[in-house]
């Protein structure tokens, strides 16, 4: 797994630190100070943390708005159904945090402990993470430069007691920058078992979204496979389908034969799981609105260690 | 080319208006794109459109670009400092989602050429919602006006039999801009032409104007024009 940044001129370098790439990168001033060979003790403690989590799955986008994070929470549900599975969800979004709002867990806070942060739990086995759940008011913005998302993502992976988990579910901002960097950086030595990418069908989409499979081969990092979020929408009353977002240069399936990575579903745009009373995932399982649940089971097969 | 000074790249733009977002994929790009439009084609006579982005700058366009905040910061910079943008009525600043180094750099760089203010985008959900109060703090905290919100993605109308079913919930927009004391800019609905003229580089603006979308997009665009005090020329 590559550890190092982008254009990273090496840590054994005299450019170490100094270079145009460095500038916040977790190491620089490590790097700056002549003691590159030194990695961040962090990474270590990292490490020790993520032996006892069995799955790490990250979901990305490079588009906004795709879905990531209804999926990543309608996954964790799916995923902790069965009682036996420990399912932690985190959410690493520090300026958009979803997830709380998505697991009805708004204004829940976070509390400390001997061994570390607890994360919120939903069910027994099904524990959540995010910025938002440090945030008092729901107006607090916070407006954070790079380095100190970073630093913030470094105390979820290390600080937090995750306890025993078969999956961690990473739900992520849009982009291919620092927070993608950083948690990939972090958990470089615990191993990831790969991305699920979300798209919707469209060309403005899919363009955003070859930039992040470009970015997932440039750090290593496997892809799991592509979903298709928002594909096609049945009107209630007719039953007829339209294309909100068409997919005019072929949709997903197009990219995937293309780049030779799997499909692993396509989700049709369902106003029930959009609409407030259905956004909170709190509720009896007979009332919930699935979220296409072949597609869940074609991530988690494809995910498995051969 | 060397930036004065003095004077700046940007002395020669009377208004610049900001399009931001808590929240992602609500329609910053659209809204950035479909407002330039419908401003220009509002002008007494028609004006050209400038455009610039990091799009245009990569040499392959599946290139992801992997940079950390000082380097985006950077661009930014330069974005506003060395481009030669002339003589323009309106800037208009697309922005990604957030409240981060971006935003930050964005805001720094326009400040000295007293930015009109930000139009803020939202969808009608909760979640949507929930992002975009972060960004009006983000606003009130930096002394940047919110010219005011617009809610995109109001409601889809079924092609085939006209009913209209609020695929992202409904009035989180309007009723946020109550709650913040804002002005409320309008409604956008769910078109798929709308979306297609954007995969197609082609001018919704002009070539739909029987569309619910243009009528919207056209009221905002006025609502805006009116805050601005010199006429299009």
């Amino acid at each position: 797994m590559e550890e190092t940044p982008h254009d990273c001129p090496g840590t054994g370098s005299a450019q170490a630190g100094r270079g145009s790439a460095c500038q916040g990168c977790p190491n620089q001033q490590l790097c700056a100070s002549g003691a590159g060979a030194v990695p961040d003790p962090a990474m270590e403690e990292i490490k020790e943390k993520m032996k006892t989590v069995k799955h790490k799955i990250l979901v990305l986008s490079g588009k906004g708005g795709v879905g990531k994070s209804t999926f990543s929470a309608h996954l964790a549900h799916a995923l902790a159904e069965d009682e036996n599975t420990q399912v932690a969800l985190l959410d690493i979004d520090i300026c958009g945090p979803s997830i709380p709002k998505m697991m009805g867990l708004e204004g829940e806070q976070v509390h400390q402990s001997g061994s570390g942060w607890s994360p919120v739990f939903l069910e027994d086995n099904l524990g959540v993470m995010s910025v938002g759940f440090l945030l008092s008011s729901p107006d607090d913005a916070v407006i954070w430069r790079g380095p100190k998302k970073n630093g913030m993502i470094k105390q979820f992976l290390r600080d937090v007691d995750w306890g025993e988990v078969d999956y961690l579910i990473v739900d992520t901002p849009p982009g291919t920058s620092d927070e993608h960097l950083s948690v990939i950086q972090y958990l470089a030595a615990a191993h990831i078992d790969g991305a699920v990418v979300i798209t919707t069908p469209q060309e403005v989409s899919l363009q955003d979204v070859r930039k992040e499979i470009n970015f997932c081969h440039k750090v290593k990092l496997p892809i799991i496979g592509v979903v298709e979020n928002m594909s096609g929408f049945i009107c209630p009353k007719c039953k007829k389908e339209s294309q909100i977002f068409p997919p005019t240069t072929g949709g997903a399936e197009v990219m995937c034969q293309d780049l030779k990575i799997p499909l692993l579903g396509k989700v049709p745009l369902d106003p029930h799981i959009g609409i407030q009373e259905f956004c909170s995932l709190r509720q009896p399982k007979e009332e919930r609105t699935s979220l296409a649940p072949e597609t869940q089971r074609n991530v988690l097969d494809e995910s498995s260690p051969s | 080319m060397e930036a004065s000074a003095e004077s700046g790249n940007l002395a020669g733009v009377r208004h610049i208006i900001l399009i931001l977002s808590g929240k992602g994929g609500v329609g910053k790009s659209t809204i950035s794109t479909e407002l330039a439009l419908a401003l220009r084609h509002m002008g007494k006579k028609e004006q050209s459109v400038s455009l610039m982005s990091v799009g245009f700058l990569l040499e392959k366009p599946d290139e992801a670009v992997v940079w950390r905040g000082p380097k985006k910061n950077a661009l930014i910079k330069q974005f506003v400092s060395d481009v030669a943008w002339g003589q323009l009525d309106y800037l208009v600043v697309d922005t990604p989602p957030g409240t981060s180094d971006e935003h930050m750099a964005a805001l720094d760089a326009l400040r000295p050429y007293s930015p009109l203010g930000a139009v803020v985008v939202t969808t009608p959900q909760a979640v949507s919602v929930g992002d975009v109060r972060r960004e009006l703090t983000f606003c009130r905290k930096t002394g940047l006006r919110v010219i005011g919100i617009v809610e995109n993605m109001s409601g889809f109308v079924c092609p085939h039999c006209t009913e209209c079913t609020n695929v992202f919930s409904r009035g989180g927009g309007e009723e946020l801009a109550k709650h913040a004391g804002v002005p409320f800019l309008g409604s956008v609905p769910l078109d798929p032409e709308l979306t297609r003229c954007l995969e197609e580089g082609r001018d919704f603006m002009q070539e739909f104007p029987q569309s619910p979308a243009f009528h919207a997009l056209s009221a905002i665009a006025q609502k805006i024009l009116k805050e601005t005090p010199a006429q299009l020329s």
